[in-house]
């Protein structure tokens, strides 16, 4: 199936407040897209709109011309998604917890991949702590090792990825995202932070303050 | 999808052992609560042999309901919850597979000490083979029950009440069948007719709790 994802008027209603309507947008392989947007003007909605975690008030998400929310798995299989939450374990290590993740998604690793993945993102010799003992930004890092071992999935959703990362962090984050959108991977993604991504096609879209 | 179901199964077992208080709180529950009742009523055999299959049963009905907030609400505090929702395998498969793990530590070691405890109650020894049957078919149908009430109750203020008066009430069949087992036995019954069917019960609640946990989870975390 062709990297294809649709929002067609999506609306979305927190409490009493609309956070966005009449919002489409489409992305294909190779395209980055930035939600922009101050805070709880409904980026993380979107992102979890767009996976199917939420449903929206109005409107739908295709993958291929099909609803995400009907299509389930099969769309799933070819989505990674990180949240603000990392879906770490306190008392599993580094390498078990991304084991883990990569399992979850259907993605069969061995434990070499797991510790380059690791490596990649500045993690090596800590594979085996627990997480419990991992800074934040460790964590966080452990969490977008799964970047460097998700090239099978066709779509990228990632909502803040650079939050409590340092500079080479960001470096390592912004290279994998470039190189996926370079194998011909959709990313979706949010962020406060000002990083300037290499792709063939890169847009933006600001909620809160109309379309741009 | 094998071995997404392996992996959820390993995890859970792995972080119980790296985490053995939660597992040794509800054993030990398990423990005082029947000790507590030859205390209560007093040492009078014929009394305490009557009583013995109910109070046991009581006991782990009461003891897998105090591990069962702990099914999902970790994995929904860190987000891991969600992953297995985007996960490729379908969501009622991961379910069956964390309740097998949960009942393996929470409820496969009430099973096992439940005939040391029956000495306390000086169950006749052919009867004992028939309660911890009972309780073995018994206590997998509580988990599954359980899963589905842990799951509509996941991220509520007050969930361990609203959880239990929301499940204790499913679980009233299969204590009056549970406990009926070893007492149709003790009768001379056999009692093989209520096995049979909390047999079928554990088929019926494996064949369909892990969907409709599924599906409450999937509204829990909209």
């Amino acid at each position: 199936m062709q990297t294809s994802l649709e929002a067609i008027d999506l609306r979305c209603v927190r409490g009493e407040r609309s956070l966005f309507q009449g919002l489409s947008f489409t992305l294909k392989g190779g395209e980055l897209l930035r939600i922009g947007g101050p805070n709880g003007s409904g980026k993380t909605s979107l992102l979890r709109i767009t996976c199917g975690l939420l449903e929206p008030d109005q409107g739908e998400v295709r993958w291929g011309g099909e609803s995400v929310r009907r299509l389930k798995e099969e769309f799933w299989a070819r989505l990674l998604y990180l949240g603000h939450a990392n879906a770490l374990k306190d008392d599993l290590t580094a390498s078990e917890n991304l084991k883990i993740a990569c399992a979850l998604a259907g993605v069969v690793v061995d434990a070499r991949r797991v510790t380059e993945a690791l490596a990649r993102l500045g993690l090596a010799g800590r594979e085996n702590l627990p997480a419990r003992v991992l800074s934040q930004g460790q964590r966080r890092r452990v969490a977008l090792a799964r970047l460097a071992l998700g090239e099978a999935a066709a779509l990228w959703v990632l909502d803040e990825p650079f939050t409590a990362l340092d500079a080479a962090a960001v470096e390592d984050v912004r290279s994998l995202i470039a190189g996926h959108v370079s194998r011909g991977g959709g990313v979706l993604y949010t962020t406060h932070h000002e990083v300037s991504i290499a792709a063939a096609v890169s847009r933006r879209i600001d909620l809160g303050g109309g379309q741009g | 999808m094998i071995a997404a179901l392996r992996c959820v199964i390993q995890r859970d077992l792995l972080l119980a052992a790296r985490r053995s208080s939660d597992v040794m709180t509800v054993v030990l529950f398990f423990v005082i609560v029947v000790s507590l009742f030859p205390l209560g009523i007093g040492p009078e055999p014929k009394l305490l042999r009557t009583v013995a299959p109910g109070v046991l049963w009581v006991a782990a009905l009461l003891a897998s309901m105090l591990a069962l907030g702990r099914v999902f609400a970790s994995d929904h505090a860190d987000g891991t919850l969600e992953q297995m929702m985007l996960g490729a395998t379908p969501l009622g498969l991961i379910v069956a597979a964390k309740v097998f793990a949960h009942w393996f530590v929470t409820g496969l070691p009430l099973v096992l000490i439940s005939p040391v405890l029956a000495l306390q109650f000086d169950l006749p020894q052919e009867l004992l083979g028939v309660l911890v049957v009972s309780l073995a078919l018994g206590t997998p149908v509580l988990s599954f029950i359980g899963a589905i009430g842990a799951a509509l109750t996941l991220g509520l203020r007050g969930a361990g009440a609203l959880l239990a008066l929301l499940v204790l009430p499913l679980y009233v069949p299969v204590l009056i069948i549970g406990a009926g087992a070893a007492e149709a036995a003790a009768a001379g019954l056999g009692g093989s007719a209520q096995l049979l069917i909390l047999g079928a019960m554990l088929i019926v609640a494996a064949a369909f709790a892990p969907w409709a946990a599924a599906a409450a989870l999937r509204i829990s975390v909209e």
